[in-house]
């Protein structure tokens, strides 16, 4: 249960990072607390690791109407805490209340979880059901990849080597919009069976304008479904029975995959009536 | 190898360690704290919390080389001039332990938990306590425990 030897490298400055990261084989730490894990037992062994935790700037959180960004060391707890994170996209911090545990979240990182990509995890989810973006950087420039095309299957990023994920961009909640964000887990703080994240925007007319799910642990990654046609016609068990479908999850010695096709039908009507019923008392 | 100096406790600690040191091990073998339990090695059990500048986090899952120059407080470094803190008296007034493997764990946990939040409620004590395993104690008495922590602190100011 001890990492294998590498070579370390703990850099200043992103520039100096870049410059780390080109070599082969290598591998960015920041919150540790998913790659640790790993490295402990031996799931992976790389031959580099560029420890950012000493470059000072990447652990800002910036949140404006626009959205929120968060960069590559802001810690979970310390977005969690964040008023303005929770005024501008309050998605982000109800999925962070059921990402592990208090302790693991005062260094798991948000952009980290991203780049993990775990397709049980909640980040991805909300990433992915936002339409937000990441931000890479590599020695030969910077490029802002969409969530759509960010999550390529499981622990499978759109990361290239030698790029580094300097942060990720969550668009504000629009006006008359709610979401909510509910799973099922054996303990708290555990990953989820299933869980789905819902966002509803109604119109002026108060009808549903647009509704969104993302599904969590029943995919290769965050599977999306549009449902503003059925929730339109308030038809939430009709929406719920789509959203399951879309599902393609696995059974495990924890669950079948009947059974979590049931929960993300369940979990899914819950998450789109409470998240349009929070778009009715938002108002303007 | 690389030359690192930990404050543990509130004193500097050199040690000379490889990168791949966790900082569970660099703590009790290279410092010989031997109070910091090892369990999982993997963030599950919680047996390894420390405070890293107050905050706790899991010594298995962080390099002792990436917290080179920071505060660390560790079981042993909870007790003050006078004795166990209150913390430590309410785990042993309220039957918190039996074995005792996970104590060190609970007892760094806790002391962040309360310092956040002097009086939690029910609920936020289970939440605080929720990334600690313990095998023995069922952790009704562990809450009880917290509860009685709060208590003993507010009493002392």
């Amino acid at each position: 249960m001890k990492p294998a030897p590498f070579d370390y490298r703990a850099p200043r400055e992103v520039e100096e990072a870049l410059h780390d990261l080109a070599a082969a084989d290598s591998k960015v730490l920041a919150g540790g607390q998913s790659l640790i894990p790993l490295l402990n037992m031996r799931l992976a062994a790389p031959k580099r690791l560029v420890d950012i935790n000493r470059i000072t700037g990447l652990d800002t959180v910036a949140a404006d109407r626009e959205g929120v960004t968060i960069g590559a060391l802001a810690r979970h707890s310390a977005v969690l805490a964040d008023p303005a994170v929770a005024a501008a996209q309050p998605l982000i911090g109800r999925a962070l209340r059921l990402v592990a545990h208090p302790v693991i979240r005062n260094r798991g990182t948000v952009v980290g979880s991203l780049v993990h990509a775990d397709p049980a995890a909640e980040l991805p989810a909300v990433l992915a059901v936002l339409s937000g973006s990441v931000r890479l950087a590599s020695a030969g420039g910077v490029r802002e990849v969409p969530a759509a095309a960010f999550f390529a299957g499981p622990l499978e990023s759109d990361l290239r080597p030698g790029e580094l994920a300097v942060s990720a961009r969550f668009p504000a909640r629009p006006r008359r919009t709610g979401s909510a964000f509910h799973e099922v887990a054996r303990r708290h703080g555990d990953y989820a069976l299933a869980g789905v994240c819902a966002v509803v925007t109604l119109g002026d007319d108060l009808r549903v304008h647009l509704a969104r799910t993302a599904c969590v642990g029943v995919g290769p990654v965050p599977v999306v479904t549009d449902v503003t046609g059925p929730c339109a016609d308030g038809d939430w068990a009709a929406a719920a029975a789509e959203i399951a479908r879309a599902a393609e999850p696995e059974p495990d010695i924890h669950a079948s995959a009947e059974y979590r096709t049931h929960l993300v039908r369940v979990l899914a009507e819950r998450a789109l009536r409470e998240a349009a019923r929070e778009a009715g008392q938002e108002g303007g | 190898m690389h030359e690192i100096t930990l404050i543990v406790n509130g004193v500097a600690r050199r040690a000379v360690v490889p990168a791949r040191r966790l900082l569970s091990d660099c703590l009790r073998h290279d410092l010989g704290l031997t109070g910091t339990h090892v369990g999982c090695e993997h963030g599950v059990c919680g047996c390894c919390t420390v405070l890293l500048d107050g905050q706790p986090v899991r010594s298995c899952l962080t390099f002792a080389v990436t917290v080179d120059g920071r505060e660390l407080t560790t079981v042993e470094g909870l007790a003050g001039p006078g004795g166990p803190s209150p913390v430590q008296r309410a785990f042993a007034e309220c039957h918190a332990l039996q074995c005792g493997f996970c104590t060190p764990g609970f007892l760094c946990t806790v002391t962040a938990l309360l310092r956040e939040n002097p009086a939690p409620t029910d609920a936020e004590v289970v939440e605080g306590i929720s990334g600690n395993l313990c095998r023995c104690t069922g952790y009704q008495n562990i809450v009880k425990a917290v509860h009685r922590a709060a208590e003993l602190s507010a009493e002392e100011g």
